[in-house]
């Protein structure tokens, strides 16, 4: 699974600790959620979606692969 | 504000887990030693001696229990992965152990202090492993 995290990111101007604020986690998470090392939860996902004022599969996307 | 809360859930749960570790080392040094150079052949302070190490040692896992419980999701995972390799590594080393002092491969006995180091020291890599990781 892809994600635009880092877009959004920056579309909102946001820094990964802002965002991490904001959603209640650490920046290690962010961070390893933009490197697509990590998927997130489904709740995560959506207070994502949320704090990007967009719907969830417009940040999160699957592959081909998937 | 939620998230200043979550991160002084976490710093506060940690403190706690450090207060009851050292607890519990404390009791634990007052169970071993007590019995050999304060109060020698005395079963009813052995006795008492062991149950306040027991007590404390179930504060301990209570406070661990409270703090992976108010870690982040990624920060669960990192955890639950070294805890589920240190558990296997400890049950197939320690049986593994078991079995050398069983057939006599090994010249002294097993001693439960070799499994604790081994679990000890792999949940301590598993945990470097993940942080590196997700870094």
């Amino acid at each position: 699974m892809k994600n635009s995290l880092k877009v959004e990111r920056a579309i909102k101007d946001l820094t990964q600790e802002e965002l991490a604020k904001l959603i209640g986690v650490s920046r290690q998470t962010i961070n390893a959620m933009e490197k697509n090392k990590y998927v997130p939860s489904t709740v995560l996902s959506l207070k994502i979606a949320r704090v990007f004022g967009k719907k969830v599969e417009e940040v999160f996307f699957l592959e081909a692969t998937d | 504000m939620k998230e200043k809360k979550w991160n002084m859930e976490v710093r506060s749960n940690t403190k706690k887990l450090k207060f009851w570790s050292l607890l519990w080392m404390v009791s634990m040094a007052i169970a071993t030693f007590g019995p050999m150079f304060v109060w020698p052949e005395n079963t009813v302070l052995n006795v008492l001696a062991i149950l306040i190490n027991l007590g404390c040692g179930g504060g301990m896992i209570l406070v661990n229990r409270k703090l992976i419980n108010s870690l982040d999701e990624l920060q669960k995972k990192i955890q639950m992965d070294a805890m589920g390799i240190a558990l296997g590594v400890g049950v197939v080393g320690g049986l593994g152990y078991s079995l050398l002092d069983q057939t006599n491969v090994i010249t002294q006995d097993a001693q439960i202090s070799f499994l604790v180091i081994l679990i000890s020291l792999t949940y301590m890599i598993g945990l470097f492993i993940g942080k590196k990781r997700y870094k």
